[in-house]
């Protein structure tokens, strides 16, 4: 574990040390929510323990608080989270190979350690930025979640300080170096046109799930790159 | 109300439920050998859901566009990323840019 912090630069240690902390805001507005709609008070922290995944944790208490039958917001939870398989396609070498750190580090698995990850070109710093990223988000996400499960209302609304915003930028500038590559570029682009075309009909997390059909855009226009190179160099 | 023993039991099988998807891909990666090809479109994969979710995050509030604010700042957020602002930057500017939009009065 300890060549995880040695690896660890410091930009890299700021950027993750700043997104643990918006996290935490989150963490809060969470805790206070879910308490102040008339649920238990262990239930956020307990979701938080468990689950670990924001976006199915707000989604299963909104449909709890609002008198949603509990087996559909598990369902609608897991729908949100199935994204979480591919993910560990393409991040599953950083966990290593003992069970210990195996189980530890697949709980650790969320949209931000897995940006992280895939934003480092070598493998020791892919492996450094999960761990220090999902150890940090985990510590401070719960951390968050009990101070507003039992400070209560304070910050409630993380829109007035664009938080909101700031976690779709968080991904977007780890994802973006990843785009300079014309394959992936072309997937993610149909990727996103794909979701944002369902999004209006499908249930949350569907609409995420079948962007991964923009991947075989990306295949398709693998045949048909050596044509257009040709054409550039012609041009 | 629903009564705790069904919220503790919700919650444990929304927590292994999603133990299982994030369990699943790396011993299914284990298990068989990737040539270089497939490890590429894996990381393509990774990074297409990710831009899909950014998309829909930035844009969509559940089934709605979510009003100009939030867009207006991951758009911010996204221009200084793209001209190599340093992260830091990047993820205040998009909060900033959105939550000041608030304060103006736009959605």
């Amino acid at each position: 574990m300890r060549s995880i912090w040695r690896t660890l630069d410091r930009g890299l240690a700021r950027d993750i040390a700043l997104v643990c902390l918006a996290d935490a805001v989150v963490g809060v507005s969470f805790g206070a929510i879910t308490v102040s709609s008339g649920l238990p008070l262990w239930l956020p922290m307990l979701l938080s323990l468990v689950v670990f995944a924001g976006a199915a944790q707000f989604m299963f208490v909104g449909l709890v608080a609002s008198g949603g039958n509990p087996i559909a917001a598990v369902v609608a939870g897991l729908l949100v989270n199935a994204r979480h398989l591919p993910f560990g396609f393409a991040v599953g070498d950083v966990l290593g190979d003992r069970w210990a750190r195996r189980i530890a580090g697949t709980h650790l698995m969320i949209d931000e350690t897995v940006a992280f990850a895939l934003a480092q070109r070598d493998a020791e710093r892919r492996r450094a930025a999960y761990w220090a990223c999902g150890i940090g988000l985990f510590v401070c996400w719960n951390i968050g979640v009990v101070l507003g499960a039992f400070g209560g209302t304070v910050v409630s609304d993380t829109d007035a300080f664009g938080l909101d915003a700031a976690f779709p930028a968080v991904l977007l500038a780890l994802v973006l170096p990843s785009l300079k590559d014309q394959a992936t570029r072309r997937a993610a682009l149909a990727g996103v046109v794909i979701a944002l075309a369902t999004a209006p009909f499908l249930p949350a997390g569907l609409p995420v799930l079948l962007a991964l059909a923009g991947v075989l855009v990306s295949f398709a226009g693998g045949q048909a790159e050596p044509a257009e190179k040709e054409k550039e160099a012609a041009s | 109300m629903i009564s705790a023993a069904t919220l503790i039991v919700a919650t444990v099988v929304l927590g292994a439920g999603t133990f299982a998807f994030r369990f699943a891909g790396p011993v299914l990666r284990a298990r068989v050998e990737l040539s270089p090809r497939v490890e590429k479109l894996m990381a393509i994969s990774a990074v297409t859901l990710l831009a899909a979710l950014v998309a829909t995050a930035a844009l969509l509030d559940g089934h709605e566009f979510v009003g100009f604010a939030r867009p207006a700042g991951v758009a911010v957020g996204g221009l200084l990323a793209w001209r190599k602002a340093p992260f830091v930057v990047v993820v205040l500017a998009a909060a900033a840019t959105a939550a000041l939009l608030r304060l103006l009065g736009v959605p």
